[in-house]
């Protein structure tokens, strides 16, 4: 099981701030999950429609795109920063 | 040497005062304290707004605050780093966040709080949402704030 995270309007789209979900196989990376979870419905198509502008942190480190979802134990979804 | 460090994140307000207070009181080698405060507008690009709410995601807010103050302490002499941030429910007038450096010279301590504030806000997972009387919307990210962030890297 994988902790999926979702914060900001990403988080008032999909509905919930939290969830565990098991990563499908062919899911290799996080620009894949976010075309993965687009598809289960559409609260998550409409959070993840642009999903360029979606930053995703892996266990609590920002990443890319592409950067492998294997082992992964928490996965978080985000806009862009805006505190300070 | 170690340098003193905090990195807090909090509801309540703080004391900016107290804070620089405590990183030069009884040292003979701090010579400048540079302190950054980052304040609510009572209005957001023309419009006046009733409050903020600050969300961040707890854990990787304050990682990557202390991350670059690690680099911060790597880059410039520094005697002593502060950084506070606020989360939740924000008046306009109040307090939102705090930078204190300090060093034995002024360069290193104004140099330090700027790149601690472009990093902070391009890169701490913290999003402001404003609330006007149209209701509430999450602010957009500033092209500007990446663009001073960037001046940052090294090659």
């Amino acid at each position: 099981m994988t902790k999926l995270r979702y914060f900001a309007w990403v988080r008032e789209r999909v509905g919930k701030p939290e969830e565990d979900v098991d990563l499908p196989a062919h899911v290799l990376t996080a620009g894949e999950l976010m075309t993965w979870l687009s598809g289960r419905g559409e609260e998550y198509a409409n959070a993840f429609t642009n999903p360029k502008i979606i930053r995703v942190a892996i266990d609590r480190s920002h990443v890319q795109p592409d950067a492998s979802v294997a082992g992964a134990s928490e996965i978080a979804f985000f806009p862009p920063m805006t505190g300070g | 040497m170690i340098v003193p460090t905090t990195v807090r994140l909090q509801r309540e307000p703080f004391d900016v005062a107290a804070e620089a207070a405590k990183l030069s009181r009884g040292r003979a080698d701090v010579g400048a304290v540079v302190t950054f405060t980052g304040i609510c507008r009572g209005n957001e690009e023309g419009e006046p707004i009733a409050a903020l709410t600050l969300e961040h995601y707890p854990g990787m807010a304050e990682a990557e605050i202390e991350h670059h103050v690690a680099e911060a302490i790597e880059r410039w002499p520094l005697t002593g780093v502060t950084v506070i941030h606020r989360y939740g429910h924000i008046a306009p007038g109040e307090d939102i966040v705090m930078v204190v450096t300090t060093s034995a010279h002024r360069q290193a301590a104004f140099a330090a709080a700027e790149f601690l504030m472009d990093y902070l806000k391009t890169r701490a997972p913290f999003w402001k949402q404003v609330e006007t009387t149209s209701g509430k919307t999450w602010v957009d990210a500033k092209a500007t704030d990446d663009t001073a962030a960037e001046r940052w890297r090294r090659p």
